[in-house]
C-alpha cells in the first residue's frame, strides 16, 4: 500500500469529524447555503469537501457506490483505509459519489419505503462550481427562497414529487459544500 | 419569600457522598472484596453477566458491589460499560455438544448417552435455613471421581433420528444484532432469542409460567438442561484459522413440546430453546418456554391472544434496563406538564361548575 | 472515567447518529430509527437527547441544558456536567449565548436564532402511541398518512369536555405531512416550533428514534375549525419579574396553600429582573 494513500484523513478524527458534520448538517438543514469544510486531502480527482464528507459519514456499515471517474484504484484504497465502507452498485448503496453525469440515472438508487423513507441513498455530487445562483429553492430550512447552482432542475422536481420518499443530495466543490434534501421544492 | 432553587450541583455531590457511605455500611464490619462476591455470590454474578450481556465475572462482581447488591443497577453498570468496548470481531458459534458438563439432566429419558449428572443444584435441598452458615462457612470437600465424559450428544438428536421432532436445520445466516441496530418488527427467531437471552429473569419467568397455566400452553418437557463450560473460538483472518480465546460457563435448555399438528405441520415434537451465560437455569428454562410460545405463527398454531404470543409486547417490555429507566423517570421533575394539566383540570371544573349552576337556575 | 472519546460516544456510533439526523432533517417530522446505545444514565432521563447532543457538539460550542425550563434542576445539572467532563465543552445558562441547548419539556422564552440547535429529550416519540400501542401498526398509519384516529380522539375530547383535553405533548403536523409528537412541552410552547430560525432535533433513546425540524419548517398544532388551537398558560404575571408572556410554574409557599406563579424559564426571569423588571412578589 502506498503511503500517501494513508494520508489525507483527519488528524484529529473526533474533533474534525464533529466540525465537518456541523457543516454538513447546516447545509442539509438550510438548503441553498454554502458551507466550508474542514481539511481532508483525498486523492485526485476527489474534492477535499467530498473527502471530508466520506470521512464524517461513511464506515463499514455504509455501502458506497463510486460512479465513473471517482472509481479509481487510488480512491478505492483511500476509502478502504480511512472508512472501510464496502463498495457496491447503485441499487444497494447508502451513499453514492461522483459527478452528476456519472451518477445517472437517478432511478438506479433506493428511495426508501413508505414505512422507512429514511432508507434512501444520499448522493455526493462533485460539482465544477457551486454558487448561490440558479434554481430557486423553497421549503423546510429556507426562510423565503434560496438559490443554488444545481446541475439541472427537472431531476430534482421529479425527486421532490416522490416525497416523503426520495434521494438527498450533497454537492461538493473544492472545500465547499451545499445540500438539497428531497423536501426542497426546486423551480 | 420564594427564591428559585439553586445548588443542584452541590445536592448531587452530597447525595453521591452519602450513597458511598451507605454502600460501605458499618465500617466495623469488614469490607467485601470483589473476589468474595465473585466466588460466594456466583449466581448473582451470573445473572448480572447474562442480562448485562457481558461475560466477565470480575466486572459483574464489581458492579454488584458498587450497586449495593441491586442486581438491575449492576446490570445497568455492565451494559453501560459494555457499549464502550471496541469490537474486535465475532466468535464462531459455540458447540454445546462438546460442553464439559457440571450438570446435565433430561426429563424425557431415564438414561441417555453421557448420563444424567445432577451437579451442584438446589433442587433437592430442603429449604431449611442453615444456621451453621451464620457462624462459619467451612464446608467438607465434595466427593470426587474421574470423569468419563466424552462428547455429550443432545437428547433432541435422538428424537430427531426417529423423525419425531421438528427439524432444526443448520443456518449460517448472520443474525441481526439488537445492540447495534434498532429493534424492528417482525422479529425473526434469532433476534427474539437474543432479546430473551438478555431479558429480565423475572419477566421471562412470569411469561413462561403463564404458558404453563394455559395462556398459550405448549406442553413443555425439559428435553435437556445442561450447564458447563464451552470453548470460545474466534476466526483470525491474519492466521486463516480459528483459535481458542477462552472458556465460558453457560446454561442451555432444550424443551421438547408436545404438538398434535396444525394446518401446516404434522404431529411431532417441537422445540423451544434457551441459552444463557453462567449457571442460570431458571432463566434458561423460562427462555425455552417463551421462545416456543412465540413460534406459534411459524408452526401454524392459533393466536389465542395470550400475552406471550404477542412478540411485539414481549420484546418491547423484556429489557429491565429500559423498563427501570422509564419507570423511574417519573420521579424527575414534571412541573411543567403538571402545571398544564392543573390549568386544564381547573378550567374544565370551572366550566362544569358554571354549567351546573345554570342548570340549577333553569 | 478516563480514556473515553470526545463527547463519550465512539466515532462509529456518532456517525450512525449523524446519518440519522441528516435523514431526519430531509424528512421533517418523520421518526428515523437509530441504534440507540446504552448510556451511562438511565433510559427516560435524556439518553436520546444526550446522544444527539454528543453527535452534534463541537469544541466551539456553548452548551446549555434545561429541564422544566430551568438550568439548575438536578437532571439538567447532571447532563451539563457529563458534557463538561467528557467533551470539555463550554457551558452557559444564557439562552442568547448558547449554540446547543438540550431541553426537557420546554422551549426557551427568548426567540431562538439561526446559529442555534435545540435538542429535545423525548420519552415517547410516537404521537399515535396512546391510541395504538403497536409500533407495527403506527408505522403503517404514518406511511398511509392515516391520522383519522388522532382526530377522532381530539374530537371526543371536545364532545365530552368542550375542549381538547391535551395540555402537553400536544400533537402537531409538520409541513402538511407527518403528525409529530413535540415531546412533553406544554402546548403553550407549540407555536414556537413553527418557523423557528434554529435547528430542532428530537432524540428518543429508549424508543430508538430521532426526528428533526429544519429551520423555518411549518408546524401546525392539530385542531378543528370550530375549535381552534389555543396556546394557554396560567393567567397570571410572573411574581418575580412581572412577565405576562412567559410560561409559569406554580409554587406553593406556605402551609395555608398560598401560592405564587414564577417563570419556568429561569434564564428569562433572571435577565428580566436584572433589567429592572419586578413582579409583585419580588423582594
Amino acid at each position: 500500500m502506498q503511503t500517501q494513500m494513508l494520508d489525507g484523513g483527519f488528524t484529529q478524527p473526533a474533533l474534525q469529524a464533529a466540525t465537518a458534520f456541523r457543516s454538513v448538517m447546516e447545509a442539509m438543514a438550510r438548503p441553498g447555503t454554502i458551507q466550508t469544510m474542514v481539511d481532508a486531502a483525498p486523492p485526485a480527482p476527489l474534492s477535499p469537501a467530498a473527502g471530508a464528507v466520506l470521512l464524517t459519514l461513511c464506515d463499514t456499515e455504509t455501502p458506497l457506490y463510486l460512479a465513473g471517474g471517482c472509481d479509481t484504484p487510488d480512491i478505492r484504497t483511500w476509502i478502504a483505509f480511512h472508512t472501510g465502507a464496502p463498495l457496491v452498485g447503485p441499487s444497494a448503496c447508502q451513499f453514492a459519489l461522483g459527478s452528476w453525469a456519472d451518477l445517472m440515472p437517478l432511478s438506479a438508487y433506493p428511495i426508501g419505503t413508505s414505512e422507512y423513507p429514511d432508507r434512501s441513498t444520499t448522493l455526493i455530487v462533485e460539482m465544477p462550481e457551486l454558487t448561490q445562483a440558479g434554481a430557486t429553492l423553497t421549503g423546510p430550512g429556507i426562510k423565503e427562497t434560496a438559490a443554488l447552482s444545481l446541475p439541472e432542475t427537472a431531476a430534482f422536481q421529479a425527486n421532490g414529487a416522490q416525497y416523503p420518499l426520495g434521494l438527498d443530495f450533497i454537492f461538493t466543490c473544492a472545500d465547499r459544500l451545499a445540500a438539497l434534501p428531497r423536501s426542497t421544492e426546486v423551480r | 419569600m420564594y427564591v428559585a432553587v439553586k445548588g443542584g450541583e452541590r445536592a448531587i455531590e452530597n447525595a453521591h457522598a452519602w450513597l458511598a457511605e451507605e454502600r460501605r455500611g458499618d465500617v466495623n464490619v469488614p469490607e467485601l472484596s470483589v473476589a468474595q462476591i465473585r466466588e460466594q455470590m456466583a449466581l448473582a454474578v451470573n445473572r448480572v453477566m447474562a442480562e448485562g450481556s457481558l461475560f466477565d465475572p470480575d466486572l459483574a462482581a464489581l458492579a454488584i458491589k458498587q450497586a449495593r447488591g441491586d442486581l438491575i443497577e449492576a446490570i445497568f453498570l455492565i451494559r453501560a460499560y459494555r457499549t464502550t468496548l471496541p469490537r474486535f470481531g465475532t466468535s464462531e458459534p459455540i458447540a454445546t455438544d462438546t460442553m464439559a458438563c457440571d450438570r446435565r439432566i433430561s426429563a424425557t429419558f431415564k438414561d441417555v448417552p453421557g448420563g444424567q449428572v445432577l451437579g451442584p443444584t438446589f433442587d433437592y435441598t430442603h429449604r431449611l435455613l442453615d444456621f451453621k452458615l451464620a457462624a462459619d462457612g467451612d464446608v467438607a470437600d465434595a466427593p470426587q471421581r474421574e470423569t468419563d465424559q466424552a462428547d455429550v450428544p443432545h437428547v433432541t438428536d435422538f428424537l430427531n433420528r426417529e423423525g419425531l421432532i421438528e427439524e432444526a436445520p443448520h443456518d449460517d445466516t448472520v443474525p441481526r444484532d439488537l445492540t447495534r441496530e434498532p429493534l424492528e418488527m417482525p422479529a425473526d427467531r434469532p433476534l427474539r432469542l437474543q432479546a430473551l437471552a438478555r431479558a429480565d429473569e423475572g419477566f421471562t419467568l412470569s411469561l413462561a409460567y403463564s404458558t404453563q397455566r394455559g395462556y398459550a400452553r405448549n406442553h413443555a418437557f425439559v428435553g435437556e438442561l445442561r450447564i458447563g463450560t464451552v470453548d470460545v473460538e474466534m476466526d483470525i483472518p491474519e492466521l486463516g484459522f480459528a483459535i481458542d480465546i477462552g472458556e465460558i460457563t453457560i446454561t442451555e435448555c432444550e424443551s421438547v413440546n408436545q404438538f398434535t399438528g396444525s394446518k401446516t405441520e404434522p404431529p411431532q415434537f417441537t422445540r423451544g430453546y434457551g441459552l444463557v451465560f453462567g449457571q442460570t437455569e431458571r432463566k434458561a428454562i423460562s427462555m425455552a418456554l417463551v421462545d416456543r410460545a412465540m413460534r406459534w405463527e411459524e408452526l401454524g398454531e392459533d393466536n389465542v391472544g395470550a400475552p406471550v404470543q404477542d412478540t411485539e409486547f414481549v420484546l418491547y417490555h423484556s429489557d429491565n434496563i429500559q423498563a427501570t429507566g422509564f419507570l423511574e423517570h417519573i420521579k424527575l421533575p414534571h412541573y411543567v406538564d403538571f402545571q398544564s394539566e392543573l390549568e386544564l383540570v381547573r378550567k374544565l371544573r370551572r366550566e362544569a361548575g358554571a354549567a351546573d349552576m345554570q342548570e340549577a337556575a333553569e | 472515567m478516563t480514556d473515553y472519546n470526545f463527547a463519550y460516544l465512539d466515532e462509529q456510533t456518532k456517525r450512525m447518529i449523524r446519518r440519522a439526523i441528516l435523514k431526519g432533517l430531509a424528512v421533517p417530522g418523520y421518526q428515523v430509527p437509530f441504534a440507540s446505545r446504552e448510556m451511562p444514565m438511565p433510559y427516560g432521563w435524556g439518553t436520546g437527547g444526550v446522544q444527539v447532543s454528543a453527535a452534534v457538539m463541537t469544541t466551539d460550542d456553548q452548551f446549555k441544558v434545561i429541564d422544566q425550563g430551568a438550568d439548575d434542576t438536578t437532571n439538567a445539572v447532571s447532563i451539563r456536567s457529563f458534557f463538561e467532563r467528557t467533551a470539555g465543552v463550554a457551558t452557559t445558562t444564557q439562552t442568547a449565548e448558547a449554540t446547543v441547548i438540550q431541553t426537557r419539556h420546554r422551549i426557551p422564552e427568548r426567540d431562538l436564532t439561526e446559529g442555534q440547535i435545540l435538542v429535545y429529550q423525548v420519552p415517547i416519540p410516537e404521537p399515535l402511541r396512546f391510541l395504538e400501542p403497536r409500533e407495527s401498526e403506527t408505522r403503517k398509519m404514518h406511511s398511509l398518512e392515516e391520522y383519522g384516529l388522532m382526530h377522532v380522539k381530539l374530537y371526543e375530547d371536545i364532545s365530552r369536555h368542550g375542549h381538547i383535553a391535551t395540555s402537553y405533548a400536544y400533537p402537531v403536523k409538520v409541513e402538511g405531512r407527518y403528525v409529530m409528537d413535540p415531546s412533553p412541552i406544554p402546548k403553550f410552547d407549540n407555536p414556537k416550533l413553527s418557523d423557528c430560525p434554529a435547528i430542532q432535533l428530537f432524540g428518543a433513546g429508549r424508543e430508538q428514534r430521532i426526528y428533526a425540524l429544519p429551520p423555518y419548517t411549518q408546524v401546525v398544532s392539530l385542531d378543528f375549525e370550530d375549535h381552534p388551537f389555543v396556546a394557554s398558560k396560567a393567567d397570571h404575571p410572573c411574581g418575580l419579574c412581572g412577565a405576562e408572556d412567559s410560561y409559569l410554574d406554580e409554587v406553593i409557599i406556605d402551609d395555608a396553600g398560598g401560592r405564587m406563579f414564577v417563570c419556568s424559564d429561569t434564564d428569562y426571569c433572571t435577565a428580566r429582573q436584572a433589567d429592572g423588571f419586578k413582579g409583585k412578589d419580588a423582594a
